[in-house]
Formats: C-alpha cells, sequence, structure tokens
C-alpha cells in the first residue's frame, strides 16, 4: 500500500476533493487494522467509517472518531493506540491528530478520550513493551 | 520598563540540533552558560556556550542511563548536579566534573513513569512525581546518599509537574486530575501535608494543569493547561515568612485564547515576563497590564505571539537566569531546542 498523502506542498484544490482523497488513504490504512478482539478489521465492524475523519482548514490537522463494538468496550483505548500508532507511519510527522470515540458510544467517553489525547500518556503507553506488541500485532503489515 | 510600548520581537538566536526524537526539557544552568535538555531518544544533552563565538555546541551526551525517554531535567542551585527524570521509572543525578558528568546516584522507588523533578531553594531537598499519582520528596544527605523523606498521596491520577516554591520549603504539583497541590510541613518536621488544592471550585483548570512557573518573589503563580488557558495566581506570602501560618493561593486571571492547542510549559522570567510553548507550536509572551484596575484586579497582556515557532508541538519554554540579556530557550517535537532572544525592533 502506498500513501499519495505524499503532498508535502498541497496545491489549492476544492477542498471537498481534497478531503474526499485524504478519506481514501486514511480508509485504506484502517483496512489494515485489526481489532484487537476480532478477527475482522476496524472497517469490516464499522468502527470506523469514512464519515469519521475530519480534516480542518489548515491541513495539518485531523480528527478521527470511531464507534467501538460495544458500550463497555474495555479495548477502546487500545484501538485508540493502534489508530495512532498507524497514523504516525502514514501521515507526515507535523500532523496533529486528535482521536475520540463517537459521542455516545462508550460508557467512559470521557475518560477515554483524554487518554487518547494525552501525548505524554501514549508516548509511554507505547514504549511499553507489551503493550507495544500487542499494537504491533494489531496493526497487519502493510508492506505486504 | 513598558514593553508594550516598544516594537518587541523574538529573534532565533541558534536552532541545536542532535537528538534523534522529541525534546521534552530544556534546562539553564543557574550559574553558567550551559543548557540541558532531554528527550526520547533517552538522552540528555549539555550544550555550553563558546565564550568566543558565543555559539551553542553540544559538550556531552548523558547517554546509557536512562533506558527510557528522559522526561525532565533540572539542575541544582550550585549548577554542579543535573537531575533527570525518565520514564523508567528512575531519577539520576548526575555531577558536572569538567569533562564529563558521572551518574553519582539514581533514585528509585516509583511505580512507574517520573514526569518531573525540582530541587528546592537550598538544594537540600529533591521532589520527584510520577504517573503512579505520587510525589516523593527526597532529602540529599552528604556523600552522594540521597534518602526518601516523604511518600505524597493526594492526586487522584498522573502527576505531570513538581517545583519548590522560590524562597520557601513548599512544594506544588500539578496534574492530569485537573488540579494543583501545595505541600507543606508546618512544623518543619519533614511532615508534609497537602494544605491546598486549587480545582475548577477554586476557578481552576478544567482539564490537565501540565506546568507551574513562579514569579522571582514567590508571591505570584503561573500555570497552564490542556484547558488552553494560563492562569494567574498570588498568595500573601509575607504572612508565611513571618509564620503567621499558610496563606493560601487565590486566582488573579485567566488568559485564554491565545493557543488553540494544549499549552505545554509556561515560565515566568526574572523581569516579569511570562512565556508559554502549546501544541500549537507557538511561543507566547505574557506582561502585566499597567493599567491596574482596583476591582478586578492585575491583568495580563500579550506581548507577542511567535506562530511556527518550531515545526511540531513545543513541550518547554525557559527563561535564561542570565541578568545580560532576554534569552528563551524552547523544545519541540521536533526534535530541536532553540534558543530565541527577545529584543526591541528601532
Amino acid at each position: 500500500m502506498t500513501l499519495g498523502l505524499i503532498n508535502a506542498n498541497p496545491v489549492v484544490q476544492a477542498k471537498k476533493e481534497r478531503l474526499a482523497r485524504t478519506q481514501d488513504q486514511h480508509r485504506d490504512d484502517h483496512d489494515d487494522i485489526r481489532d484487537p478482539e476480532h478477527p475482522y478489521s476496524l472497517e469490516q465492524l464499522s468502527v470506523l467509517s469514512e464519515d469519521s475523519i475530519t480534516l480542518d482548514d489548515k491541513l495539518n490537522r485531523i480528527l478521527i472518531t470511531f464507534t467501538p463494538t460495544i458500550q463497555h468496550c474495555s479495548m477502546a483505548t487500545i484501538i485508540g493506540l493502534c489508530l495512532r500508532a498507524k497514523l504516525k507511519e502514514c501521515l507526515p510527522l507535523h500532523y496533529k491528530v486528535d482521536i475520540r470515540v463517537s459521542p455516545g458510544s462508550h460508557a467512559d467517553e470521557d475518560s477515554v478520550n483524554k487518554q487518547l489525547n494525552d501525548k505524554e500518556r501514549v508516548v509511554a503507553a507505547l514504549e511499553n513493551p507489551n503493550l507495544r506488541q500487542l499494537v504491533d500485532e494489531c496493526i497487519c503489515s502493510s508492506e505486504m | 520598563m513598558d514593553l508594550m510600548e516598544k516594537n518587541m520581537e523574538l529573534i532565533e538566536v541558534q536552532k541545536l540540533e542532535g537528538h534523534t526524537d522529541r525534546v521534552w526539557n530544556a534546562a539553564w544552568n543557574p550559574v553558567s552558560p550551559i543548557l540541558a535538555s532531554c528527550s526520547g531518544d533517552n538522552t540528555v544533552r549539555i550544550w555550553e556556550q563558546s565564550s568566543l563565538s558565543r555559539s551553542w555546541s553540544c559538550k556531552t551526551v548523558l547517554e546509557e542511563t536512562h533506558t527510557r525517554t528522559v522526561r525532565s531535567c533540572s539542575w541544582s542551585p550550585s549548577g554542579k548536579l543535573l537531575a533527570t527524570a525518565s520514564f523508567d521509572g528512575t531519577t539520576a543525578i548526575w555531577e558536572d566534573l569538567g569533562d564529563e558528568f558521572e551518574c553519582i546516584s539514581t533514585l528509585e522507588g516509583h511505580e512507574n513513569e517520573v514526569k518531573s523533578v525540582s530541587w528546592n531553594a537550598s538544594g537540600s531537598y529533591l521532589a520527584t512525581c510520577s504517573r503512579d499519582k505520587s510525589v516523593w520528596i527526597w532529602e540529599v544527605l552528604g556523600g552522594n546518599e540521597y534518602d526518601c523523606a516523604s511518600v505524597l498521596n493526594g492526586h487522584t491520577q498522573d502527576v505531570k509537574m513538581v517545583l519548590w516554591h522560590p524562597t520557601m520549603d513548599v512544594l506544588f504539583s500539578c496534574s492530569y486530575d485537573n488540579t494543583i497541590k501545595v505541600w507543606w510541613s508546618e512544623d518543619d518536621d519533614g511532615d508534609y501535608q497537602c494544605v491546598q488544592t486549587l480545582d475548577e471550585s477554586t476557578n481552576g483548570h478544567s482539564s490537565t494543569v501540565w506546568a507551574i512557573s513562579f514569579n522571582a518573589a514567590g508571591d505570584k503563580m503561573v500555570t497552564c493547561s490542556d484547558d488552553l488557558t494560563l492562569k494567574i495566581w498570588r498568595a500573601d506570602i509575607s504572612m508565611m515568612h513571618s509564620g503567621e501560618g499558610y496563606a493560601p493561593w487565590t486566582h488573579v486571571c485567566t488568559l485564554s485564547g491565545y493557543h488553540d492547542r494544549t499549552i505545554f510549559s509556561t515560565h515566568w522570567s526574572s523581569d516579569d515576563i511570562i512565556a508559554s510553548g502549546a501544541g500549537d507550536d507557538a511561543i507566547g509572551l505574557f506582561v502585566e497590564s499597567k493599567q491596574h484596575d482596583s476591582v478586578n484586579g492585575p491583568s495580563f497582556n500579550l506581548l507577542l505571539k511567535k506562530e511556527k515557532a518550531h515545526e511540531m508541538d513545543i513541550n518547554s519554554v525557559q527563561w535564561s537566569p542570565s541578568k545580560e540579556n532576554m534569552l528563551l530557550a524552547s523544545a519541540s517535537d521536533d526534535g530541536m531546542v532553540k534558543i530565541w532572544q527577545l529584543e526591541t525592533i528601532p
């Protein structure tokens, strides 16, 4: 899978078109992320969809919302970490990514969102070898 | 000096490259032209200014000690020791031997990542804090010995930063639990208790508080947060100096609308300029307004905002203690440390 978003100096295009292109790429990225508990990808489980990606006008900020399969999904933070790890591989380094569960989709929505968007906590979590291994297993290799 | 009446600019003096991962913190040595920076690459870099060329270069790299991210570093008041706090759960103490630095001690005890370390004004105590929600106070004994004097529990979440008051042995901590806590040993017997909590009910922050900084006199404090604001606080510390008991901190004003991403760091200079560094890649500088409103109290104005100061999030801003010039160091996710000079434009 190649990432067409290697567009360091984006040409001015219709915003809708640019948005659609980038969403396609992100959708491709997410095809590769397995739900930790199921053998299907997040997209197949409708945890993620095209609607769940928002770019802002400055085009270096992305908001991703995802819907865990159940309200008390204990893997919500892991899914979020997988999304971050995968996006870090695919996006230009200066992109700022916010990840949230879709409103109303999780019992501990605020708590999960806060953890997923605390940069220091995310970095520390991904430095933890056990968590890192789990995350790596969920992110199917994109070089295949 | 009324800075608001002049045209000021933050000029980039030098970019210090070398770290191979994000730089979390930069700390100026209190007595020499030396800057320490610490990074996600597990190392600490010591940068020195050449007296001839005035340019900064990397004098030494402290490596092979911490096994994970080094999150913050702090010089002792004498400038001879450097404490480094790491996600590996330890705090290392390094001694500057001239040619090199030697790790003379390792403080262990926290259950997980250590986030911050601070020396008190006399250098007799160290404090550390961690994601394990606790704050530890360490006594500096002779012969490179450090002893845990106290374990302070109270925060309900990850503690992001600890800072000793500049003139009194009062300890401040701020946390993912959105509060700032003040710890004091009333009888000066080493028994520290939480004597105040600044939370939303006392005009406090509504999200994670990332940093604290005091003015030189120690009667004002600035805090910054994930809630996108900076808050100014004050206390009648003369009351404490004269032994009349604890003087509580009260909210003075809130600076909002200047950053649109988490504000990770703030630092109050000795000439009363507050710097902020945030996830919007910008540095903000604020000064107290001359128009004193006796009803509403002091207010602060934006002196300038340096957009795109770095390519990525700014994790730390620190004013140099040097009286000669207004130098500011910034550290960023982009792996750079930058040195800035605040100048008046003619």
